[in-house]
């Protein structure tokens, strides 16, 4: 096989170099992102223009995970959708479920005994933390740290196995009923929990010491993908996106639901808004998190894990079912009409991991809702793209959408 | 604070607007020749900049309104929520001032709600559907389109054209779904309400 050997002329590439007259054309292309990538963290597509390495134009797509959650609401009882919250926000399945039972209750005017919503605050913070932790090990590795979140998963784990002996799942909780909980803590549960809560300051710190100074990681992070205070008002930011840039808005402590007006914790607000700042307060909103767990565990209330009148909503206890007729009644019209809920509007948001998740609820009486909107903080999160990915590079791209830390089970819905 | 003087002075100043009483968070009912008044003034007057959630509501075929929109606004000073109805103003093709100019984030919520319900957001930037696909023909959350769906073509011509699949609609029998809680007990257990087909009855070929 013989071999030809070209010289192409290039010239003096130095020289050319220094002359800064000589325009080099960059060349414009369109680039696809997605549906299913691992930068986009389940199946967002991204359609962007290029100038060389420069993003001229992003446009995400969504839609690929849609499954008409809202339509499903409206054909199935208020009992039957708490599953389907799980699959909103899977990372944090605890928290949906409370926030989802919190709307409802609002419209059947139901006040719950102290115990159950210390339970419910308990596991919304696990949640929190949870979702923070793979949201900030999962960041590194799309920065190129991939240490980090070894640390990270290894605790999330600890957290499911917690998880899994207080719900009997470790990722699809339905932990929640309109009314209460499933069932109670299970013997010798908190102090298991008082010992993760514990021992993982020093994994975070591991953490923390593998990624907040680290040179590389400030360099790609800092200054991108900055969202200035106004706006993330007027994109609809919330949640922890929205204190990165700067604005104090934390609906626990703003508007408290479920008793979180009781503990004492801070809300870690940024200055600059950009990526940097979105991975610096989730990790002091997780040692947050640890101090309301805390406080919580210190001071569990005794009594019911259930409202007394939510017994016409959820399932009688199941002895009384098999024994007496009243109750034979009620769970028979539970499972085949619903719980009944009185007429009304409202809207709920809580203050969830991925930002404020909201629930407007329209009842006409009934077991059915009339309309359930579920506004998913991840879908507003990133509405802003279009706005904010132009003018940066295209490596850029995975540290902005790893610093959102979106859920597209949440934002499709 | 929200209050009677915060009431009394956006009356005053939106004739056309009316309060209701909710529990939940001040309702507001408004017309939709004002509605971007209205939004302009809460946000720049009363601190309502936070625009957190919009979306629509399908009334039912048979009512005079069919569709109406609904805004909540958030305000970090007041801490309180602010619900505001409007009316769509036509049944056949619904139509709707785009707030996105006011509130960027509206954009997206609008075109969900044009997806969803086909309501047309005039003067909207980019309306195009956002969940569903772009040549979907039908409007999924209007209250006569079916649980399980309509039979569609796939949205990939060149998929369907090699495998001759369509988008059919979703079995319903032993789905989660409610009971009609009339006639036999054996007909009235918990399934799909609008199911298009049982064990007696075929499916629709």
């Amino acid at each position: 096989m013989s071999t030809k050997t070209v010289e192409l002329n290039i010239g003096d590439v130095g020289a050319k170099g220094a002359d800064a007259s000589t325009k080099v054309d960059s060349e414009k292309m369109a680039l696809n992102v997605g549906p299913s990538h691992p930068t986009t963290h389940g199946v967002l597509r991204l359609m962007m223009d290029l100038d060389g390495d420069l993003i001229t134009r992003c446009e995400p797509v969504l839609g690929y995970l849609h499954r008409g959650d809202e339509k499903i609401a409206e054909n199935m009882t208020y009992n039957q959708f708490v599953p389907y919250t799980d699959r909103l926000d899977y990372l944090s399945p605890l928290a949906n479920n409370v926030a989802y039972a919190i709307a409802v209750e609002k419209v059947a005017g139901i006040d719950l005994p102290e115990r159950c919503e210390a339970i419910r605050v308990l596991v919304c913070e696990m949640a929190r933390v949870s979702s923070h932790l793979l949201g900030m090990g999962v960041f590194g590795m799309d920065a190129g740290a991939w240490t980090p979140f070894m640390y990270t998963f290894t605790e999330r784990e600890k957290l499911y196995t917690l998880f899994e002996e207080l719900t009997g799942a470790r990722f699809t909780t339905s932990y929640t009923r309109i009314g209460g909980v499933a069932r109670d803590i299970p013997d010798g549960w908190l102090d298991r929990v008082t010992h993760f809560c514990d021992n993982l300051p020093k994994a975070i710190d591991e953490v923390e010491k593998l990624l907040t100074r680290n040179r590389i990681f400030i360099d790609r992070t800092e200054g991108i993908g900055e969202v200035s205070k106004e706006d993330a008002i007027a994109f609809g930011f919330t949640g922890p996106n929205l204190r990165a840039s700067g604005v104090d808005l934390d609906l626990r402590k703003d508007k408290p639901y479920s008793g979180y007006e009781k503990y004492d914790f801070d809300v870690p607000i940024g200055t600059r808004g950009d990526c940097y700042d979105r991975y610096l307060v989730r990790i002091e909103e997780v040692r947050q998190s640890l101090r309301i767990i805390k406080q919580v565990i210190a001071n569990f209330p005794d009594g019911l894990w259930y409202a007394e009148d939510a017994r016409k909503i959820f399932a009688p206890p199941k002895d009384k079912i098999l024994s007496s007729m009243e109750e034979l009644i009620q769970n028979f019209m539970i499972v085949t009409e619903g719980p009944q809920i009185p007429e009304g509007e409202v809207y709920f948001e809580a203050e969830n991991p991925k930002g404020a998740l909201g629930f407007y609820l329209v009842s006409k009486g009934g077991g059915v809702p009339y309309r359930l909107k579920i506004r998913a903080p991840s879908f507003c999160n990133l509405s802003i793209l279009e706005h904010m990915v132009p003018g940066h590079m295209l490596s850029d791209i995975t540290v902005i959408l790893g610093s959102l830390d979106f859920v597209m089970g949440e934002c499709d819905r | 604070m929200i209050d009677q003087d915060f009431t009394d002075s956006l009356l005053d100043k939106f004739v056309s607007s009316s309060f209701r009483h909710h529990e939940d968070c001040l309702t507001l009912d408004c017309n939709p020749s004002s509605i971007k008044d209205l939004l302009t003034h809460l946000r720049d007057e009363e601190t309502f900049d936070l625009l957190v959630d919009l979306t629509a509501i399908d009334h039912g075929t048979n009512t005079e309104n069919r569709f109406s929109v609904v805004i909540h606004l958030y305000s970090r000073i007041h801490r309180d929520y602010l619900r505001i109805h409007s009316p769509c103003s036509d049944n056949d093709s619904p139509e709707f001032p785009s707030l996105s100019e006011l509130f960027p984030a509206a954009n997206w919520h609008e075109r969900e709600a044009f997806d969803m319900f086909g309501i047309t957001f005039t003067d909207h930037p980019n309306l195009k559907r956002i969940l569903m696909w772009d040549s979907y023909p039908h409007f999924p959350l209007r209250k006569d389109f079916p649980l399980a769906g309509i039979e569609t073509p796939l949205p990939a011509d060149d998929v369907a054209e090699v495998t001759q699949a369509n988008v059919d609609p979703a079995p319903m029998m032993g789905g989660p779904f409610v009971s009609s809680g009339d006639g036999m007990m054996s007909e009235s257990e918990p399934r799909a309400k609008d199911e298009s087909w049982t064990e007696q009855a075929e499916k629709p070929k």
